[in-house]
């Protein structure tokens, strides 16, 4: 199988290592991992803030680096919600349309098109919470949902249970948001950081040692909570502890 | 009109700290509430699919259902009134008043009456207005609007209460125990009902086939509103009809479950003709309705039947108040209502959203609140209504993000990481991420950087 890898820009600049475990991880599961050259972003951030008219150069250079692929792969569940539920800043065409609904977050694609069995390779020691970002969790249906009183599920946890030595911590609001948002974090600062702030404390209270999540974004926001108020959480992303990741 | 300002308005919320956690805990509370009530109902989610075909299917054939209601109505002994707009209901409603030589009127909770400062109006025309809803009441006496569409004075604390009773009902301001608060408000309030010359409710829906409007309380003062004075008034919104009295057990099945995550509320009280010897009157208001029903992707916030279940889900409401809204309606449906009255004076409001999507999945009615959110942002930046920096930021990344090569420039190096990309990937002033959190520290170099190292050539 040939998949092409989607390393978004804010992990393509501050989570290199969130880029590799993924590119490496693909590879180990026998997948030919494409790194298109010219890949920048998805769009996300302008279409988020409405602004359509700058979204639509960012789109149409996406999809001139992913067409064509059967699988576009990213670790990032914002940006696939984005590509694949709002992507319209431009034209639809066909080649368009393809390239929304061939694009896949790693954890679904692992679960659900991979059907990935076991990561013998995998050892990780540690209590973990795990963050879904809103995006994975109600726009990419990762888990179930705490509104809809449906049947439990969870796709990253079921991943993750695979992984030897791995225990979980069960936060008090598991589903809550927190307060990241993008421009949110900066334009709504005040509420971004108080959503922070409690979001890493229910970690804290639920004795997790590591914080996982498959958006680094979310984790970005909630690591420098975690720092200023000096609780010693640790962050990883979900791709790092698949691929081997002890620490 | 002078803008809203959310986020600051939002920093004062936060910094009187036990209320800002009281208010998200209380909150949060009547959430896993309403999913407890909702786990143990099979058919909820079909009942809120249903609910949304019902209110759907009115909405768009609204003109004959308020025809149907109109005439079961004054078949039924009632007068009935339309009001355009917010000028026009209050003046129905205070010509109604001086005709019958009204002083005083008691009225229970409606958040049309707020939309159109029906309270003001009359109080500058030397007309009484006693709120009866406890909640509502504690507001009117501390001159404040409602925070919250279903509890009022969510934001205040017990103690902040006693302190506002006892400097307008004077009562002991150290006593904060909440059966005393709640017996000198009851105390104080029960001969309004019996000296007022008129009451009036709102109505949380107006059935088609009998004419009647039901209002739904847990304290039973719209009853008494509406039941002891002589003149009662109710003020109804266009989009609370629902065509049959089978389809209102939908409704009644999912307000109280999704706003207070109680199975039924105290009273649901059906309002069809007037007492011997009393007058009953409807209005009929649009303010606004009409116009909104009529836009292709906003008319489905017409649905809502204010139970407030989206405020209490939604973390940025906990955590910043229903009057850092500076509108009527607050919360996540509020920041989808309010642009419709004014877009520039609201443009903040479809920004105080993280887009979480938590609205949309606890709504009875199934708006699909956070995608609204999503549109009126859009709409916004289409109207140049984004503000100055955030459009200034946009432009720059998105002519950096469609160019390879600047890219490249902007993030390769370390240090120029370092100096551009937090300004470029968050868009805003380092200072505003800063001032709470720490700032990830750069890495030695990008993903690309390591791909064109390690893997570029060698395969």
């Amino acid at each position: 199988m040939k998949a092409a890898l989607f390393v978004p820009c804010f992990i393509d600049a501050f989570f290199p290592e969130v880029g590799i475990a993924t590119l490496e991880l693909l590879e180990r599961l026998g997948v030919a991992v494409d790194y298109p050259l010219r890949q920048t972003c998805c769009g996300q951030p302008m279409a988020n803030s409405g602004d359509q008219a700058d979204a639509a150069a960012v789109e149409a250079l996406f999809v001139e680096n992913f067409k064509g692929y059967e699988y576009i792969v990213t670790p990032s569940g914002s940006c696939t919600h984005h590509v694949r539920d709002n992507f319209d800043a431009i034209p639809q065409t066909q080649e368009v349309q393809e390239v929304r609904s061939n694009t896949y977050e790693l954890v679904e694609f692992l679960h659900d098109t991979l059907k990935v069995e076991d990561f013998p390779w995998a050892e990780f020691p540690h209590k973990v919470g795990i963050h879904n970002s809103c995006s994975s969790l109600r726009g990419l249906r990762h888990a179930s949902m705490s509104e809809l009183a449906e049947p439990e599920f969870s796709k990253p946890k079921a991943l993750l249970s695979k992984v030897k030595g791995i225990s979980f911590a069960e936060l008090s609001r598991p589903d809550e948001c927190c307060g990241f948002g993008g421009t949110f974090a900066v334009f709504e600062e005040p509420v971004s950081a108080k959503m922070g702030y409690d979001k890493v404390n229910d970690f804290k209270e639920a004795g997790a040692e590591y914080v996982v999540s498959a958006d680094s974004s979310c984790m970005m926001h909630q690591q420098g909570c975690s720092e200023r108020l000096g609780l010693g959480l640790k962050f990883i992303h979900i791709a790092q502890i698949l691929n081997g990741a002890n620490s | 009109m002078k803008k809203i300002h959310h986020a600051e308005a939002s920093s004062y919320f936060i910094e009187a700290k036990d209320n800002e956690a009281f208010h998200d805990q209380r909150l949060w509370d009547l959430r896993q509430k309403r999913d407890r009530e909702a786990a143990v109902i099979p058919e909820f989610q079909e009942l809120r699919n249903l609910a949304s075909q019902i209110k759907e299917h009115t909405l768009t054939h609204l003109a004959e259902y308020l025809e149907q209601f109109e005439a079961k109505a004054q078949a039924n002994g009632v007068t009935v009134h339309w009001a355009l707009d917010a000028a026009e209901h209050n003046r129905i409603v205070y010509d109604l008043l001086t005709d019958h030589s009204v002083r005083t009127l008691v009225k229970s909770k409606s958040m049309l009456t707020e939309e159109c400062e029906l309270r003001p109006f009359l109080e500058r025309r030397g007309i009484e207005v006693i709120e009866t809803d406890l909640g509502e009441r504690i507001q009117q006496l501390d001159n404040e609007p409602p925070s919250h569409i279903v509890v009022p004075a969510v934001h205040k604390l017990r103690g902040d209460v006693a302190k506002v009773f006892a400097r307008t009902l004077d009562t002991d301001p150290d006593n904060d125990d909440p059966n005393y608060l709640s017996e000198q408000m009851r105390v104080k309030t029960r001969h309004f009902f019996v000296d007022a010359e008129a009451g009036m409710t709102g109505g949380n829906f107006a059935v088609a086939e009998t004419g009647g409007v039901v209002v739904c309380t847990n304290e039973g003062n719209a009853d008494l509103s509406a039941n002891v004075p002589p003149l009662f008034i109710a003020s109804v919104g266009i989009e609370k009809l629902v065509p049959r009295l089978d389809d209102l057990a939908v409704f009644i099945r999912l307000l109280s479950r999704s706003a207070l995550g109680s199975p039924i509320t105290q009273y649901t009280s059906h309002f069809r003709a007037p007492r011997k010897s009393g007058e009953m009157h409807i209005i009929l208001v649009d303010n606004g309705r009409s116009e909104r029903l009529g836009m292709e992707e906003f008319w489905y916030s017409l649905k809502c039947i204010r139970c407030g279940a989206c405020m209490n889900t939604c973390p940025v409401y906990r955590r910043s108040g229903g009057l850092s809204y500076g509108a009527v309606y607050s919360g996540p449906i509020g920041i989808i209502l309010n642009p419709t009255h004014d877009m520039r004076k609201y443009s903040s409001l479809p920004f105080a959203s993280t887009l979480n999507g938590s609205c949309t999945h606890v709504c009875p009615v199934k708006i699909n609140i956070h995608e609204q959110i999503y549109g009126w942002r859009r709409v916004l930046a289409k109207h140049n209504q984004l503000p100055f920096v955030k459009k200034a930021a946009m432009k720059v990344a998105g002519k950096i993000l469609s160019d390879p090569q600047k890219y490249r420039k902007t993030i390769d190096v370390a240090d120029a990481a370092i100096e551009h990309l937090p300004r470029f990937l968050l868009y805003s002033r380092m200072n505003a991420w800063g001032r709470q959190r720490e700032v990830p520290a750069p890495p030695d170099q990008t993903f690309h950087a390591w791909y064109l190292k390690n893997r570029e050539g060698k395969q």
